[in-house]
């Protein structure tokens, strides 16, 4: 059943960094407004880990080929094509919370 | 807030790529309306030959459909044409009385064909050729008439006229000047050109002047020439020229001389109003190509957008004929003063010419093999000094590089299905039809599209070829010196190196808040870029940021296709002992790493590890990282050296261990490979790497800037030194210097290509004390830096490295 779970604090996760959920292959994003944001730690290209690319404002650089991810959608920068799984986030006193 | 009224007259490719570059640094600023006389919305006017020629239709030529202008916001008004301006007012009014109010406005109004003044101009059946109505008039009347007579055979005319050819009809080309595109050509070349175009089927008459177009029921019938000569015609194509149109702009009292006046911010001398394209005159020159609209596009829409940064200096351009199966290029001044190299081969059908003024190209003209033209053309721009290069000049650059693309080095040879991209696997053909379609302009486009060119870059030659044949003049390739880092920013790597240099900025934020960066943190291009500069020019002083890192050098390990990493520890001049090698074996074994490899750097490879697993590995074997991952001193190769070697002369391995113990742990732009040799047999490679030394007798010899990947290319001999100690200080000085002047991912095979090896033997071969102050900065640059693999074993503070666990 799908239910609000505790991942970690917001310190954890690096500014314009990011961090990998154990066991479950979802990757853990902050970027530099501050926002979290959570994917499936797989680009839609060849399947490289997002969780270590470089993160800009809104997307991610995945290291394999150099694909952007955009954070909130998931998408694929045009004219590239592919998506990659969303997670919903919130954060409560300073708290992530990952719905999954 | 109110958004201020933008109004753009012209809806061709110069005012729609002002609005495409204003979109994307500021989409708020203005309400936008669009004018545009014809009925079209805004199409790729340099493929007008193509769907001339029946390769292309008219809906793969537009660059921007009706839903673009709708999805941002863009009034567009088609079919009207701008009467008139008035300034007092702030308004355009167009001929059926429509007004549109401007706070700025922007005049985009191309230009118009000349029309030679003769008897019979205005006749049924004279067409101008200029924009896709003229087009399909053309191919309307091939459908029915048989005679065409193309008047001029400048670039324009020719094109028409091979376009009419194909479409059936009998054409004649009448030119006033003794040969064809002579304002582009030489003599010889336009006389080969004819030929060429002889051989298709097209009919020259040279040295022709028109006197009357005769007429028939109001209908053209033929040409009258000076001399009394008459020919039969059913079209006649004026192709004479084009000339601004500024008709608009004069009735506003907008200063104009043969163009619109506008200045460096293609502002006109009402401050409110800016002008790009064939309309304006800059610095005294009118531009008929495209490319030179594009770069004014561009400084235009930063001033629109009160950023104020940029300014427009003027364009070289070069010129290309679209006409298939004929290859020529010319750029520059090809007739003037200078001295002159020719290549002549009549029955081959080659022919170049390169003129030289005080050791620099100012002009070429290339005929039949024109790979070389964007090498000319890129040195022609930059200035560059050619006196040591001038005995192989014209043998060209063979610039390409030379793996994985069969050989092929000339683009124009190759067939749709012949692989230009052996990375991606990307066909001539898919390039071509990207260009077409997508309405591409540059290298960075056709990446973005079709992969090629985006991996290793050895078929970049090849990519600049295909868009140069494609879009003929529209194709004006960037020189590296004066192209932006990336989307982020206007400003150059060179820029960026003197700011952070002259300003003594630290931090990443800190350098894009002076330089104006247009996107809150960068992206995957720049952020390292920054990050290197920043520790590279102020070691010990800028913070090192692992988020701007990319992720081999912030996980210090080499992320493999599946996500894992590999591992390499150093084994310093590829020397091991037993115990070494022991420690690693129950590494291997108790992480059950997948693949224990040799490695072509004298070094062993574990591949497969899991992420997870790297402290714990590193802690085990207890040897410093190799750094096989980072852009910093890879190996430093060596053969086994006077110790043992009956050949040997020197101690090459107990130098190269020394070398790479002292060089340890130094970032550079790119990767830096080493290697000694003990004597002239080189059997350490020394000659394909950033720094190779061979032991001689007497001393040792040092060659730089050589590379053994994707172009391989033999190192340049650089200085001849006694002692260990001077090879040392040498090597450090040169790679101190890379270090601090080189671009960021430039190997020190371009950055050597860029700044010319003399540069580098005047700072340290040469000026021993600049040499002694270079080797120093480097020993302080490494100075207290710690193994990094260490450090993270020390440090404890992440034990899950990167994980969290719910």
């Amino acid at each position: 059943m799908e239910n609000w779970i505790r991942v970690c604090e917001v310190e954890d996760i690096p500014v314009l960094g990011a961090r990998v959920l154990k066991g479950r292959g979802i990757a853990l994003f902050r970027d530099g407004s501050g926002a979290v944001f959570a994917l499936k730690d797989k680009c839609p290209h060849k399947g490289g880990p997002l969780s270590q690319g470089i993160v800009s404002r809104g997307q991610v650089t995945c290291p394999l080929h150099g694909m952007t991810i955009g954070l909130c959608d998931g998408r694929a920068a045009p004219p590239d094509e592919g998506c990659t799984e969303t997670y919903s986030v919130k954060i409560e006193s300073g708290q992530v919370f990952l719905w999954i | 807030m109110q958004k201020l009224k933008l109004v753009v007259v012209g809806n061709g490719m110069a005012g729609m790529k002002v609005v495409e570059e204003l979109l994307k640094i500021s989409p708020d600023l203005y309400n936008i309306t669009v004018f545009g006389a014809e009925p079209h919305p805004n199409y790729n006017r340099i493929m007008l030959s193509p769907v001339l020629a029946g390769e292309q239709n008219f809906d793969e030529i537009i660059l921007n459909d009706l839903s673009w202008y709708e999805k941002n916001n863009i009034r567009l008004h088609l079919g009207k044409k701008i009467a008139r301006i008035e300034r007092s007012r702030r308004i355009v009014q167009t001929e059926e009385g429509l007004e549109a109010e401007y706070d700025r406005l922007l005049l985009a109004t191309g230009s118009n064909p000349l029309i030679l003044p003769v008897p019979g101009k205005d006749l049924e059946g004279v067409i101008s050729y200029r924009d896709i109505h003229d087009t399909q008039a053309m191919i309307e009347a091939s459908k029915t008439c048989k005679n065409a007579v193309v008047i001029g055979g400048g670039l324009l005319g020719l094109e028409a006229a091979n376009g009419l050819k194909l479409r059936g009809m009998d054409v004649t080309v009448v030119h006033l000047a003794p040969w064809l595109m002579e304002r582009q050509l030489d003599r010889t070349a336009g006389k080969m050109l004819q030929t060429e175009l002889e051989k298709k089927g097209l009919k020259f008459l040279m040295e022709k002047k028109t006197e009357e177009i005769i007429g028939n029921n109001g209908k053209v019938s033929g040409l009258k020439f000076s001399g009394g000569e008459e020919i039969p015609a059913d079209i006649v194509v004026m192709a004479v020229g084009i000339r601004p149109n500024i008709s608009l702009a004069q009735s506003a009292g907008i200063h104009c001389d043969r163009g619109i006046v506008v200045d460096d911010t293609m502002q006109t001398y009402d401050p409110r109003i800016y002008a790009v394209g064939e309309c304006v005159s800059h610095r005294g020159k009118a531009y008929g190509l495209v490319a030179p609209l594009f770069d004014m596009a561009k400084v235009c829409a930063n001033h629109l957008a009160m950023m104020g940064i940029g300014r427009y200096t003027g364009s070289f351009t070069a010129t290309k004929l679209k006409v298939t199966g004929v290859d020529l290029f010319s750029a520059g001044n090809f007739e003037g003063e200078g001295e002159a190299i020719v290549l002549n081969d009549a029955a081959g059908g080659v022919y170049k010419k390169i003129l030289i003024n005080q050791g620099k190209i100012i002009g070429t003209v290339l005929y039949g093999d024109t790979v070389d033209g964007q090498w000319y053309f890129r040195m022609l721009k930059e200035g560059q000094d050619i006196s040591e290069i001038r005995n192989h000049l014209m043998f060209g650059q063979n610039h390409l590089g030379n793996a994985g693309h069969e050989g092929h080095s000339q683009a124009s040879l190759m067939t749709d299905d012949m692989e230009v991209c052996g990375c991606n696997g990307v066909c001539k053909g898919t390039i071509t039809k990207a260009i077409k379609e997508n309405g591409l302009f540059t290298v960075d486009d056709v990446r973005k599209h079709t992969k090629a060119s985006s991996s290793c870059g050895s078929c970049t030659g090849l990519v600049e070829q295909i868009l140069a044949s494609t879009l003929g003049g529209g194709y004006a390739p960037k020189t590296s010196t004066e192209k932006p880092v990336c989307a982020c920013t206007d400003h150059t790597h060179q820029d960026l190196r003197r700011a952070i240099r002259e300003e003594k900025l630290l931090s990443i934020p800190e350098t894009m808040a002076f330089m104006n960066w247009k996107t809150p943190n960068g992206c995957a291009t720049c952020r390292p870029a920054l990050n290197y500069y920043l520790v590279s020019t102020w070691p010990h002083e800028a913070q090192d940021d692992p988020q701007s890192r990319f992720v081999n050098e912030r996980m210090h390990a080499n992320i493999q296709k599946d996500g894992t990493f590999s591992v390499v520890p150093r084994m310093y001049g590829g020397i091991t002992n037993p115990e070494q090698l022991r420690r690693i074996a129950d590494v291997a074994e108790k992480y059950q790493v997948p693949m224990v490899k040799v490695t072509g750097g004298q070094r062993i490879d574990l591949l497969g590890v899991r992420r997870e697993d790297l402290p714990a590995m590193w802690a085990d074997l207890d040897m410093p990282s190799g750094y096989a991952y980072g852009k910093s001193i890879r190996t430093v190769k060596t053969c086994v050296g006077s110790e043992f070697c009956r050949f040997g002369t020197q101690d090459s391995t107990k130098l190269g261990m020394t070398i790479e113990m002292a060089f340890d742990r130094m970032w550079a732009p790119h990767k830096v490979k080493m290697a000694v040799s003990g004597c002239p047999r080189n059997c350490a490679e020394s000659t394909i790497k950033d720094v190779g030394i061979i032991g001689v007798e007497s001393g040792w010899e040092i060659y730089v800037a050589g590379n053994g990947g994707i172009k391989a290319e033999v190192s340049h001999f650089f200085a001849k030194v006694k002692t260990d100690q001077e090879a040392m200080e040498y090597s450090g000085a040169f790679l101190q210097l890379y270090r601090e002047e080189a671009w960021y991912l430039e190997r020190t095979v371009h950055w050597i290509a860029r700044v010319g090896l003399d540069y580098a033997k005047s700072r340290v071969v040469e000026d021993e004390k600049d040499r002694k102050a270079l080797y120093q900065r480097l020993l302080y640059a490494l100075s207290g830096e710690r193994d990094p693999w260490k450090s993270v074993v020390e440090s404890r503070a992440k034990p899950l490295f990167e994980f969290v666990e719910a």
